[in-house]
């Protein structure tokens, strides 16, 4: 069985006429990252939103390691191992010094002090922040305070974290920074990643897209599939990203260029 | 001159001094369309303040059509009227009711009358692209976020700036709402005639519509030119840790492997035509064409 399954899922919003998801079916296998893209009101927050059990499905289930999420027995069970972070590092940041914040989730978890202190350091290191443990969150950049979140996340061992727009609030040098986190934390730690984003440059890297618009996956493939699809993307109110477009121009003038997905790749093409 | 900024040093926290603007000259002229540029940190926001009278600096002064904006206190609702600041998700500053009495609230404060009100509201929410009978009346909450930001870019509009300043507008939207905001920054520069200051780590934003780019680092102007001249200086926007445009990224780096195509391109289809040329001509030895 795989890690999540969603199964004929349809989602209501109280007090709204249109549903905000609807006949929804996606299977994402243990070490996976995929990558949710798709307009403002898609239905892509509300999608993750069903993976902790923030929401529960209005019809259909939800399965993550084979808890169903509509019964609430399964809850806290499912939120260990989904982990959620969100798109404003300030909001998810509670405590005075790094090390507090980290340590929320699993002291909660009542484990024995050692074990937290090296949850902890673990974390931290798995981030890229270890030696700040001491550190106010508030000195730090959005980047390194999006990492603190993360590293807060990690400390509870999960499964998977689902991302919802972890960057939008970032500069560029922040954004590299997540995104190499996540990406580390994907290949090296061999987390499930679940990322949503406006910035297509950062699917790139996914194992497969997941692409929405209505309520409604339209399609899920692997990113070089998915970014040919240039009526596909239009219609769903996204971009493609600038070295695919390129690619995809100097195919149609005839140039011969293979399958790529960024600048280097292009580069490399053509040279 | 619209603008002009001499000799500026300001320093935040005089207990804890931080520099935040060293010796900025600065003229800006009407119509310009500047973007600007810079790390996190670097003075961007702390300039831009500076222009509308939010900030007064600790040494130097800001020129507005050649009177100091400083120099009469009671002047600063005049300038700040003149000088509009959308700042970073103006969204999250929409607290009225209606669309209406938010877009209002700018213009009622100038103590107009009713009408030229309506007049103004109207005119906002038009220039920006939303229907005045149609969201005149509805809660601005139960918008989406591209649209609540228009709503917010509306209540500056209704001032009727002369400048138009913008932090980091088409943050946090999607890819959609990102485009229809730079065609209306694009309308109102170029139709409306308004001069527009644009920050923006998204360098694609920068290219397409800037008319002039200036670059900031530590608190300082590092680089001043037209997109053209600002982005073939890669090395330097690299050790500032910026970006270059994706498309000019991609010439740099053909050109440094020895495919020589301009690099003062910013648009996809000019790029294919770019290379597409080089590559032919490169061609006519086919033995030597590998780089």
């Amino acid at each position: 069985m795989s890690l999540i399954e969603i199964k004929d899922v349809d989602f209501l919003y109280r007090e709204q006429e249109d549903k905000a998801l609807s006949g929804v079916n996606l299977s994402i296998e243990k070490g996976e990252f995929i990558s949710i893209i798709g307009s403002n009101g898609s239905g892509k927050s509300t999608l993750a939103k069903l993976l902790n059990v923030l929401l529960v499905p209005t019809e259909g289930q939800v399965f993550v390691d084979g808890f169903n999420s509509s019964d609430p027995e399964n809850v806290w069970k499912i939120r260990q191992k989904v982990g959620m972070v969100f798109q404003n590092p300030d909001n998810q940041l509670v405590a005075t010094t790094v090390e507090d914040d980290v340590a929320f989730g699993p002291e909660n978890l009542a484990l024995p002090s050692d074990q937290i202190r090296e949850r902890v350091d673990k974390s931290l290191e798995m981030v890229g922040m270890g030696g700040y443990q001491s550190h106010p969150p508030h000195e730090l950049s959005g980047g390194q305070k999006q990492r603190i979140a993360i590293a807060g996340i990690i400390a509870m061992l999960p499964d998977c974290i689902v991302l919802d727009e972890p960057t939008a609030m970032l500069d560029p040098m922040g954004r590299k920074e997540v995104l190499k986190t996540i990406k580390y934390l994907n290949e090296e730690e061999g987390i499930t990643v679940i990322l949503i984003t406006h910035f297509m440059e950062e699917t790139i890297f996914s194992d497969r897209i997941v692409v929405m618009n209505g309520g409604e996956i339209k399609d899920i493939d692997k990113p070089s599939k998915i970014f040919q699809n240039i009526d596909l993307i239009k219609s769903a109110g996204l971009d493609v990203p600038v070295a695919v477009q390129l690619a995809n121009e100097l195919r149609s003038s005839g140039l011969q260029i293979p399958e790529v997905m960024d600048i280097e790749e292009l580069v490399t093409a053509l040279c | 001159m619209l603008v002009e900024l001499k000799d500026i040093t300001h320093v935040y926290n005089q207990y804890n001094p931080t520099v935040a603007l060293k010796d900025i000259n600065l003229s800006i002229s009407e119509q310009e369309f500047i973007g600007l540029i810079g790390h996190t940190g670097s003075g961007k926001s702390t300039l831009v303040q500076l222009l509308n009278g939010l900030i007064e600096p600790t040494s130097g002064t800001v020129l507005y059509n050649n009177e100091d904006i400083f120099s009469d206190k009671k002047r600063l609702k005049f300038i700040r009227q003149k000088v509009g600041l959308v700042f970073q998700y103006p969204e999250h500053q929409l607290f009225e009711e209606s669309i209406y009495e938010d877009v209002a609230f700018g213009p009622k404060n100038l103590g107009l009358k009713k009408e030229e009100i309506k007049n103004r509201v109207k005119e906002s929410l038009e220039l920006v692209g939303l229907d005045y009978e149609k969201f005149k009346d509805r809660s601005p909450f139960n918008l989406s976020g591209g649209q609540q930001r228009r709503v917010a870019i509306a209540g500056v509009l209704a001032l009727k700036p002369e400048i138009l300043i913008l932090d980091e507008p088409s943050a946090g939207l999607d890819p959609n709402g990102r485009n229809n905001l730079l065609e209306l920054l694009k309308y109102l520069h170029q139709d409306i005639n308004i001069t527009i200051i644009l920050i923006s780590h998204r360098m694609e934003e920068i290219a397409k519509l800037a008319t002039r780019v200036i670059v900031m680092d530590e608190g300082r102007i590092v680089l001043d030119g037209s997109p053209a001249e600002v982005f073939s200086e890669e090395k330097r926007l690299r050790e500032l840790d910026l970006d270059l445009p994706a498309v000019t990224s991609i010439l740099h780096k053909l050109n440094s492997k020895g495919v020589s195509v301009r690099t003062d391109i910013f648009d996809v289809i000019e790029a294919k035509d770019e290379i597409i040329s080089k590559l032919q001509e490169k061609n006519i030895p086919e033995e030597k064409r590998s780089c």
